[in-house]
């Protein structure tokens, strides 16, 4: 499954890379599998995502919870809780 | 009666004026008897801030607020609604975000733009980063917890 990952704010400066596209391992199903996976891709991937209850993702422009299916997503958005306003 | 109007709701750079959004929603008309203006903007937190920079998520920043704009035209029986957010470098001073509520009666225009005021600092996708006047670049402001509990006030249960 392709998708593509943007990254938002501090989220981003840590990863280093605004938008991605990205082929996920097969058995990816849910929010938490993604971030699971990226967390272990790097050490910048480990320090944006080493704590996870910070990290807030939306599925094609809307918010979801870590425990969603990806299902037939195709933007996945991955940044840190929202200061606007 | 009719349904909920539909919101008007603008993500920009550009500043916006105040005076001017609120008064579109009463000109002409007969029925408004409140109207409810909200301007959030840059502090200079005692003199500490050169500018705030908000980054945001374009896309999902307009779905995001016009649900929650659509979900405050079916809670309020409002007459007309109004929100601009802007992104990009704001200096101390300047306009960050509008919400203008126009309603028959004052509850309905208060408690509208309280309840969009909540949902835009939980789930609008904006980032704001300071910019500090002594040395260079600041840090992300912090989500509070205070704004988290806000919202869940118009939650029943």
């Amino acid at each position: 499954m392709t998708v593509e990952i943007r990254y938002f704010a501090w989220v981003r400066e840590r990863v280093g890379t605004e938008a991605e596209t990205l082929d996920l391992p097969e058995g990816t199903q849910t929010v938490s599998d993604l971030l699971s996976w990226l967390k272990n891709r790097d050490e910048r991937f480990a320090h944006a995502f080493e704590d996870m209850d910070t990290i807030r993702v939306a599925l094609d422009q809307e918010h979801s919870e870590h425990d969603q299916l990806i299902g037939n997503a195709r933007e996945i958005a991955i940044f840190p809780p929202m200061t606007g306003g | 009666m009719s349904g909920p109007i539909t919101p008007k709701v603008l993500i920009q750079a550009e500043d916006f004026d105040a005076a001017a959004e609120a008064g579109a929603l009463s000109a002409g008309r007969k029925d408004v008897g409140a109207l409810v203006t909200f301007t959030g903007l840059c502090r200079d937190e005692d003199g500490r801030l050169s500018a705030l920079e908000l980054e945001h998520y374009p896309g999902m920043a307009e779905a995001e607020i016009t649900r929650i704009a659509k979900e405050a035209c079916s809670r309020w029986p409002l007459t007309g609604l109004t929100v601009i957010h802007r992104f990009g470098k704001i200096a101390p001073g300047g306009n960050i975000v509008l919400v203008a509520a126009a309603s028959s009666h004052r509850r309905a225009a208060f408690e509208a733009a309280d309840y969009l005021m909540d949902f835009l600092k939980t789930r609008a996708p904006f980032w704001k980063k300071e910019h500090l006047k002594e040395g260079s670049e600041g840090s992300w402001v912090e989500a509070k917890t205070i704004d988290d509990d806000a919202a869940k006030r118009w939650t029943p249960g």
